[in-house]
């Protein structure tokens, strides 16, 4: 059973419909004290980072977080601004400590060029480097974005994929049970539901 | 590398079946006359598996149309189209854009209420993030001045399209979907010459809508600045599908997604 992190931001629905679609079993988990039932975790969100660590934090779902992923290993995939709080520090709004999963700072995607549009919205091409998450996708497949910020990594081992606007920009990172992914997989049509089978299938005790 | 959107746009309207209001397809013709196209959801799953960038639903009728039924049918649709969806028409709170976006919807379109209230989109960009918020706006030329038009098109304002598209993206607004709504259902193109104009003065995406008959409007589109064009009548009448339509503007270098 995965459980779909609700902390009142993000679109739910769509996750949980598309992890149903594939033929596999989802909740939406409000409290987080039902954290530990699941198999699997799924971060969703949308807004701003402040707001997502402030609610996260309300609802009790750091500390929880903070066990049930670091400590018991539980595999959890963050998506769009669910993986961004993955950071270390996130600079949207204003200067916000995350959850500290990857060394890594938040900040506003910066382009010199007037051609670059911000935010960064539509299908892009995706340069992913060889992991189990893209297993089965195309060298490089078009992923569906929209976003201002970006997440800006100190180790590039953890950066799995890049998505090119005028400069690169992180599109997926990973450090063993913790997936992100900056790009929506549940709007991303095919592929994205790949990504999906992919985190849902994985055995990641082996 | 961000590839260039096509966004079918399926417009909706209340009709009666007897008793029974149903919210159907509609395409119109200078925001005016409504030709009735059939069912949404049904209409929706054919763009889907044709491989459409994004989809736009705006309710055309929402003052005798429930947000309710709206609801319903993007619960349904998001039960099976794993792409973006934008919904708009009617919205007037930030409850309203929070029930849609639990409901499946991934950007709402806001028009009349924010050009009344531009703080509802500061307020809304801030909540939900600017990605969010997608400003529509609808003008006519007059006197060669684009004014933008409230209302469906029925009330005329005393702003240009320019003006108003700069405050938009200054009050957070993540996109803009502009019409012109003398070319809509027209077939004869975009309106160019405003489509640059606008593209030239905001740093945020252009969506272009409006006019759309051969594919090489949409390639006239995307080369005047714009990030993805719109069509509502273009792709519910004529035998022309999205996948076609995108090998043309593939074969014209544009960056375009191809049926996978």
């Amino acid at each position: 059973m995965i459980g779909i992190i609700d902390y009142g931001m993000g679109n739910l629905l769509s996750v949980k419909n598309a992890v149903e679609y594939l033929g596999f079993d989802a909740e939406i988990v409000s409290h987080s004290n039902e954290l530990h039932n699941f198999e699997k975790l799924i971060l969703p969100g949308v807004g701003a980072f402040p707001d997502c660590i402030n609610n996260l934090a309300t609802k009790g779902f750091v500390s929880e977080l903070q066990r049930e992923v670091m400590e018991n290993k539980k595999p959890i995939l963050g998506i769009c601004l669910g993986m961004q709080v993955m950071a270390r520090i996130g600079n949207e709004v204003r200067r916000t400590e995350g959850l500290n999963w990857f060394d890594a700072e938040v900040e506003l995607m910066k382009v010199s060029k007037k051609e670059f549009r911000i935010p960064h919205v539509g299908w892009a091409e995706t340069f992913v480097k060889k992991h189990f998450i893209f297993e089965g996708i195309k060298s490089v497949p078009e992923f569906y974005f929209v976003h201002s910020f970006h997440m800006n990594c100190n180790n590039p081992e953890d950066v799995i994929a890049t998505v090119n606007h005028d400069k690169d920009f992180t599109a997926a990172v990973a450090n063993n049970n913790i997936i992100g992914c900056q790009f929506h997989p549940e709007k991303s049509q095919e592929f994205g539901l790949v990504v999906l089978k992919n985190f849902i299938t994985r055995n990641f005790n082996a | 590398m961000l590839k260039k959107r096509l966004i079918p746009k399926l417009l909706l309207k209340p009709m009666q079946f007897g008793s029974l209001t149903k919210l159907v397809l509609v395409t119109t013709v200078g925001f005016d006359k409504t030709i009735n196209a059939g069912d949404p959801v049904s209409q929706a799953k054919i763009y889907e598996a044709q491989a459409a960038d994004e989809l736009i639903f705006i309710n055309i009728d929402s003052e005798n149309a429930s947000h309710e039924k709206v609801i319903q049918i993007l619960n349904k649709i998001s039960e099976e189209i794993f792409m973006p969806i934008t919904i708009g028409g009617g919205i007037n709170s930030l409850n309203l854009i929070r029930e849609y976006l639990k409901n499946g919807a991934d950007k709402i379109a806001v028009n009349t209420y924010s050009f009344n209230n531009p703080d509802f989109i500061k307020e809304a960009s801030d909540v939900f993030g600017a990605q969010c918020i997608v400003c529509s706006i609808d003008y006519k030329i007059e006197d060669s001045e684009a004014i933008v038009y409230i209302n469906n098109g029925k009330t005329k304002t005393n702003k240009t399209l320019l003006v108003w598209a700069k405050e938009c993206e200054s009050l957070g607004a993540g996109e803009l979907l502009i019409t012109n709504i003398d070319h809509d259902g027209s077939h004869l193109g975009l309106d160019l010459a405003e489509l640059k104009n606008v593209c030239n003065e905001v740093k945020i995406p252009v969506i272009a809508s409006g006019g759309c008959g051969v594919a090489k409007h949409f390639i006239e589109g995307f080369e005047a600045g714009a990030d993805a064009v719109s069509a509502g009548t273009y792709f519910c009448f004529k035998d022309q599908n999205p996948i076609q339509t995108r090998s043309h503007i593939a074969n014209a270098n544009i960056p375009i997604r191809l049926h996978q």
